[in-house]
């Protein structure tokens, strides 16, 4: 399920949310149809946390997470950590990190398995990711880009990678996840396709100038047309009809 | 995207190599080389490379001379369809130098549609890296405008600076001499306008410059006396910048080459004591004159000269023929033997047959005169002139007897009426006869000075040294016809020939009249 969004007027998706298996972070503010279409989609089944990190709504580039943990910079209030805690499953763990590189979603790329990370980052910070996401660190870098989160989109069926990674590195890339790649776009041709996009295994969501050919590369690496969420059949049915009008109206 | 702007297509990317689809069309490319997700094709169909180009422009040009208006305000030559045509066109278009210019050349157009078209083909770089190639028209309209030059051939009065050149004699020899001096230095080339009026030449210039230099070249060149007079045109009080006309007097020395002059006696003594009648046998930045008597000569400055100006006792019209019946060289000689002292005896030509009146004369002609020649001098006895200063020298003791008979001054060569085609030639220059054209009486006498000089230029290896002389294209018909009457050519063998290595070949300048 491939999904256009906008949050007040950005088309950068990934800056505003962060999407995992088992919970979903939003950014306040005040985008009304942004939240609407998360909660359509999620709201039976996981968490949805509207939240700031150190005050700031850019809580997609500030945090990093899959289903099992969620990482945090150290420059998170203690009202903001307690406020995740609550809402966020007693299963996932969260972690605060003392970090020079405070961006953790541009620097930590993850699925639930394999998390790529910015070259620089601190021995101590790669144990934690380790640690708390329960994945294999892999030190790698994108076309060329050390901001490994800013540039790939992931999840534990595909990922997106900068549309000028060469067929060598996605090669590379693909053997250490495990997972097919593909190079491509978002938002109508923009190469920061981490922050432009949110993924997890059943969804997507990309900014509303994301194109029907854009759009499609996105639901075929990510499965997101034929692969069934966990025990919700009906919903994801309902709305790939309701995607095909979308796509539609493009035309 | 305009209509005519035509898309170049790159190089086919290898299928192989393809990583990503094109964002807006999907199309499969290589993501490793495209700009920003997009195809080349997109990429063209988004970005105008002439953006900020004109398609329109306007070039001037002059109706008169047909040159193009290089702004700002610059005149160019340019054929149609000429590479400076093209840079005059290329420079026009404004945004241009934010491109790269591939190519670019004309397309045709009807020529009476006032219409240039150019066809333009640019590079610009339109995104990360990515280099559009674009190719468009350019439609100039061919507009009319009078440039200056032209606006001031067509408005009168346009000099700043003239030129008198005036002689007040009866004859135009000097004026004949000074016309070729000028058209083989060039000295009229700055003139705008050049009008014959009477008793001279009138010369017009754009600029005091061009004025002085010519007064310049005059003064290194005959004798002339320069009054320099302007007028105000106009003056702004405000900047105190004044516009002037200049008009220079040049009034030339009424004394010729051949004239019999009398001399003041102050005058004569200051000059060596020369005998104060004596001939003029040269003029040149001064009056350089010769006593036939003495083979004494003396110049007579310009400045000098108009300190106390004399006027010529009598000239070349009233020579008469004389026959040489004996001649004897005295010995001396002078102006490296050009003249010899002789003494001979001479009878007028009209009276041989008639009385046996003859004439006892001393001459410089030693070295050119035989028996039996004929001679051309001026005959002082029984003749009659209302010149003061001879009433003087008949006064005076010391040259009352000094005043000889008959004065002897060039060799006589027999010619017939009609001159003969020469082999040589002069150029003439363009001149505005103004109002006053010639009546026939005038174009006589004009013919006859002009044929007068041409003897002299004949005669006179000295004088000819000085000009230009061209050979004369004559017409084959012409050459043919002569060469048939071989006989009548036996009366002028004496007549000194000019030897053809000396003529010039003329190439430019047919246009002008040659009437020799």
């Amino acid at each position: 399920m491939a999904m256009r969004a906008t949050f007040e007027n950005s088309q950068e998706i990934g800056v505003f949310a962060t999407l995992t298996n088992s919970y979903c972070l939003l950014a306040l503010g005040a985008s009304q149809s942004f939240y609407s279409i998360f909660e359509a989609e999620l709201a039976d089944l996981i968490p949805i946390a509207q939240c700031t990190i150190a005050g700031t709504r850019i809580v997609g580039r500030l945090t990093a997470g899959n289903k099992n943990g969620l990482l945090v910079p150290t420059s998170t209030t203690d009202q903001e950590l307690q406020h995740l805690r609550n809402t966020l499953p007693e299963s996932v763990k969260i972690q605060r990190i003392e970090e020079r590189l405070s961006a953790l979603g541009n620097v930590i790329c993850c699925n639930d398995h394999v998390a790529l990370v910015h070259p620089d980052l601190e021995r101590e910070t790669e144990e934690i990711v380790a640690d708390t996401l329960g994945v294999e660190v892999f030190r790698q870098t994108i076309a060329s880009n050390v901001l490994t989160g800013s540039y790939m989109a992931l999840s534990n069926q595909g990922g997106l990678v900068h549309p000028k990674t060469s067929i060598q590195d996605q090669d590379e890339l693909s053997s250490l996840l495990q997972v097919p790649l593909v190079a491509g776009s978002v938002n109508r041709g923009s190469s920061v396709v981490g922050a432009g996009m949110v993924v997890n295994d059943w969804m997507a969501v990309t900014g509303m100038d994301t194109t029907a050919t854009e759009l499609s590369v996105v639901e075929s690496v990510f499965r997101l047309g034929e692969g069934a969420p966990p025990g919700v059949d009906g919903l994801d049915q309902r709305m790939k009809g309701n995607k095909e009008s979308i796509v539609e109206s493009f035309y | 995207m305009e209509v005519d702007s035509m898309p170049i297509s790159l190089p086919v990317q290898e299928k192989a190599s393809a990583t990503i689809l094109c964002c807006n069309c999907g199309a499969p490319i290589d993501g490793t080389v495209a700009a920003g997700a997009l195809c080349y094709d997109c990429v063209k169909l988004t970005v105008d490379a002439s953006e900020g180009i004109q398609r329109e422009g306007v070039l001037h040009t002059c109706r008169d001379c047909e040159r193009w208006l290089s702004p700002p305000s610059q005149w160019v030559t340019a054929a149609m369809e000429s590479r400076g045509l093209l840079a005059l066109c290329l420079r026009k278009l404004r945004g241009l130098n934010k491109v790269r210019i591939i190519d670019a050349s004309f397309l045709w157009t009807e020529p009476h549609s006032r219409r240039i078209k150019v066809k333009i083909t640019v590079q610009q770089e339109a995104f990360e890296g990515a280099i559009i190639q674009q190719t468009f028209e350019v439609e100039y309209v061919v507009a009319f405008q009078q440039c200056p030059d032209c606006q001031k051939s067509y408005t009168a009065n346009v000099w700043r600076a003239s030129v008198q050149v005036r002689q007040k004699v009866p004859h135009k020899r000097t004026f004949l001499y000074l016309e070729q001096l000028m058209l083989k230095h060039g000295a009229h080339r700055d003139a705008i306008n050049i009008k014959e009026v009477h008793d001279g030449i009138d010369f017009f210039f754009s600029q005091r410059n061009h004025a002085e230099k010519f007064v310049d070249f005059l003064n290194s060149s005959v004798p002339a006396r320069v009054k320099k007079s302007q007028e105000l045109i106009s003056m702004d009080i405000h900047t105190s910048k004044k516009s002037y006309k200049f008009t220079y007097s040049a009034e030339l020395v009424p004394i010729c080459r051949d004239d019999l002059v009398a001399l003041p006696i102050k005058l004569a003594k200051s000059l060596g004591n020369i005998s104060p009648v004596c001939l003029c046998h040269r003029i040149g930045t001064s009056i350089n004159l010769i006593d036939p008597n003495t083979l004494q000569t003396a110049d007579v400055p310009t400045p000098i000269y108009w300190r106390a100006p004399f006027t010529n006792l009598t000239d070349v019209k009233d020579l008469v023929e004389f026959v040489v019946l004996d001649i004897e060289p005295l010995g001396p000689t002078s102006h490296n033997g050009r003249f010899v002292l002789a003494e001979c005896t001479v009878a007028r030509a009209s009276d041989l047959g008639v009385n046996d009146k003859t004439y006892f004369c001393r001459t410089h002609l030693g070295s050119v005169l035989h028996a039996g020649d004929s001679v051309m001098g001026y005959q002082l006895t029984g003749t009659n002139f209302n010149n003061s200063q001879l009433d003087d020298i008949e006064k005076s003791n010391a040259y009352a007897s000094q005043i000889p008979d008959v004065l002897l001054v060039k060799k006589h060569y027999a010619r017939k009426r009609k001159p003969k085609t020469r082999s040589w030639r002069l150029k003439r220059m363009a001149k505005d006869e103004g109002e006053l054209l010639p009546k026939k009486a005038d174009q006589d006498r004009m013919d006859a000075d002009y044929e007068m000089f041409l003897r002299d230029v004949e005669e006179d290896p000295e004088l000819r040294q000085t000009l230009a002389l061209y050979k004369a294209q004559q017409r084959k018909k012409q050459t043919d016809e002569m060469s048939m009457v071989t006989t009548e050519d036996s009366g002028d063998e004496e007549v000194p020939k000019i030897d053809v290595n000396d003529l010039l070949d003329d190439f430019d300048d047919m246009d002008i009249n040659d009437q020799v």
